[in-house]
């Protein structure tokens, strides 16, 4: 390699870092500086964030839309649901652990049928199968409670039991909780779609014949990817679950895969912060709408088209385009 | 010492018998060139051997083994590799990523997710010897979609090259370049699979470039071989003069005798 590219390879480690660390000086400080209802509204868009990030290893990097991301996120808040229910169990790592595990037999399920197809055939599918999931929560009123879904009481956190002021506790530690799965998601994700195997699914994404023919087996690759993704977006359910207090349909309703849909491309779903700031843009944006006008889909709706028309490569996209043009100028 | 030997290859789209029973071989080390009009065949016959596409019968044998029921995985492992008519590529990604994703590839490390493919040191020096060879190391941190048509051939064929093939098609290496660029090119793909011992078939158009790199040509016409020799013996053949050589500008192809004379 040669002395150019290594400068160059520092000098983008220094701008990463000159990103990373005032984020997280801000993302630290965020409960002692807004009030505990915005810090609750930011730990929603965090654990969005983490489902829009597993969501875009499949749309970003590997080319696949699905339209069913709702399947895992349900699944993950269902089975702290059902830990609660049938196991009594209260400790939050279980929780994360098991949302992990069936997360990830569902994917390698529904993975199973969809990876076979892709564009259209592939995003009809995953809808498909996620609608079967929400029948099957609709339907089974005894075991998952039906429409009115099963309560989450607030959980054990590395073994200590929350305090009594819900709020407090879910504005505070629970916060806290949020954020570091946040960061170890982000973490790890940045390690996948820069390891070879994440080199593979975007070789698989630009030209499928030719990953082939340089000896990527392309379903395999797709398959995995597939379940990498449904874990994130299950880890991201599980920790909505105890936050909303609630596991209910309407987490598996196809309409919640759209608004997972939504965040990814407002944020830029060729960037990888893309879908990071298009979840945490997304969950404000909504928060408002409802708390503006009974009318906020509406709202939400208006601003959706405008922001699109707008800003096609999404909000990422158009602050690339602002910095290249200011270092243009400069 | 043949390195591939197809026995009665044929495959069919429809009533259009693409290729029609085909005996076909390459010799060990040998540049070789495929030619015919359009529709001759030339581009299904590798796509068969390649593994693109499944024959409806006849056999396709690699190093004396029998690959015609191989995955197009297996016979890249086996040493089978080709390039694209139209240029196919990653386009998203930049010049030496296309390279390395091959290099990552044949090494058995596209698993590998837990480690970043930056520090992998020892792949990205031999990307950027392969773009070094093929003239491309100032393109390699641009994207494959963004450097010119006749880069991107080259490209091509170095993406092929990385994987190390025993044997390597051709597809119209040089199709859609100007007339200036195409012997650049033909002369840096030549001089590097001839250094590294690599058995080449490349389909061409060109008749110029055909007879100035190739050292064995075997002409197809209608699914069939038509001819197979040295370039003088191709340019004093008749049968190809008047099928091959009269297609070009001033003379219409005489199908029915060249019919007769291939079979």
């Amino acid at each position: 390699m040669n002395t150019t590219e290594s400068i160059a390879k520092a000098r983008s480690r220094w701008r990463i870092l000159a990103w990373i660390v005032p984020v997280a000086v801000l993302l630290l400080a965020a409960p002692f500086v807004i009030d505990p209802f915005q810090t609750l509204t930011l730990t929603y868009g965090l654990v969005a964030a983490i489902g829009a990030l597993g969501f875009n290893l499949l749309l970003g990097y590997t080319g696949l839309l699905s339209f069913g991301h709702s399947a895992f996120f349900g699944t993950g808040a269902y089975t702290v649901a059902f830990l609660v229910k049938y196991l009594k169990i209260a400790s939050m790592e279980l929780f994360l652990a098991g949302s992990v595990l069936v997360s990830a037999l569902i994917s390698i399920l529904f993975g199973f049928v969809c990876v076979r197809y892709t564009r259209i055939f592939f995003g009809i599918l995953t809808l498909a199968l996620s609608q079967v999931l929400w029948s099957l929560a609709f339907k089974f009123f005894w075991v998952t409670g039906g429409t009115d879904g099963l309560r989450v009481p607030t959980p054990t956190l590395l073994g200590a039991a929350p305090t009594d002021d819900k709020m407090e506790f879910l504005a505070h530690r629970y916060y806290y909780y949020v954020l570091a799965i946040f960061a170890i998601c982000v973490a790890l994700m940045w390690v996948i779609v820069h390891s070879p195997f994440g080199k593979a699914l975007q070789a698989i994404r630009d030209n499928e014949t030719r990953a082939e023919f340089i000896g990527i087996r392309i379903r395999r690759y797709r398959l995995i990817a597939f379940v990498i993704s449904g874990i994130f977006t299950g880890v991201a359910g599980a920790l909505w679950a105890p936050l909303n207090g609630l596991a209910s349909p309407d987490i598996l309703v196809w309409t919640f895969s759209g608004e997972i849909v939504f965040m990814t491309v407002l944020g830029g779903f060729r960037t990888f912060v893309g879908p990071i700031i298009g979840a945490i843009a997304f969950t404000y944006l909504k928060t408002y709408a409802v708390g503006f006008t009974v009318y906020w889909q509406l709202l939400l709706g208006t601003v959706l088209v405008v922001l699109v028309l707008a800003l096609p490569t999404g909000i990422m996209g158009a602050v690339e385009r602002v910095a290249a043009k200011l270092k243009k100028a400069r | 010492m043949n390195l591939l030997v197809t026995q009665a290859l044929a495959k069919s789209f429809g009533d259009n018998r693409a290729v029609d029973r085909v005996d076909f071989s390459v010799r060990q080390g040998q540049v070789l060139a495929l030619i015919g009009s359009n529709g001759a065949g030339k581009t299904t016959l590798v796509n068969l051997v390649s593994g693109l596409l499944p024959p409806d019968s006849g056999q396709i044998i690699f190093e004396d083994r029998d690959v015609t029921r191989q995955s197009s995985y297996e016979r890249i492992r086996a040493g089978i590799a080709r390039s694209f008519q139209i240029v196919n590529l990653f386009d998203h990604l930049s010049c030496a990523d296309n390279v390395a994703l091959a290099i990552f590839s044949r090494q058995g490390k596209t698993l590998k997710l837990t480690a970043l493919a930056s520090r992998d040191r020892a792949v990205w020096d031999e990307a950027h010897g392969v773009l070094h060879r093929f003239g491309l190391e100032r393109a390699a941190a641009v994207l494959a979609g963004a450097i010119s048509h006749g880069e991107r051939k080259l490209l091509d064929v170095a993406v092929a090259y990385a994987l190390k093939p025993k044997l390597l098609f051709l597809d119209e290496p040089t199709s859609g370049v100007s007339t200036r660029e195409k012997a650049p090119i033909m002369d840096i793909v030549t001089a590097i699979v001839r250094a590294g011992g690599i058995t080449v078939v490349i389909i061409e158009h060109d008749m110029d470039i055909v007879f100035r790199y190739s050292e064995r040509i075997v002409v197809m016409h209608q699914g069939v071989i038509l001819a197979d020799g040295t370039p003088d013996q191709i340019r004093n053949n008749d049968a190809v003069t008047t099928t091959l050589i009269g297609t070009h500008p001033g003379g219409e192809p005489a199908v029915g005798s060249a019919d007769n004379a291939g079979r």
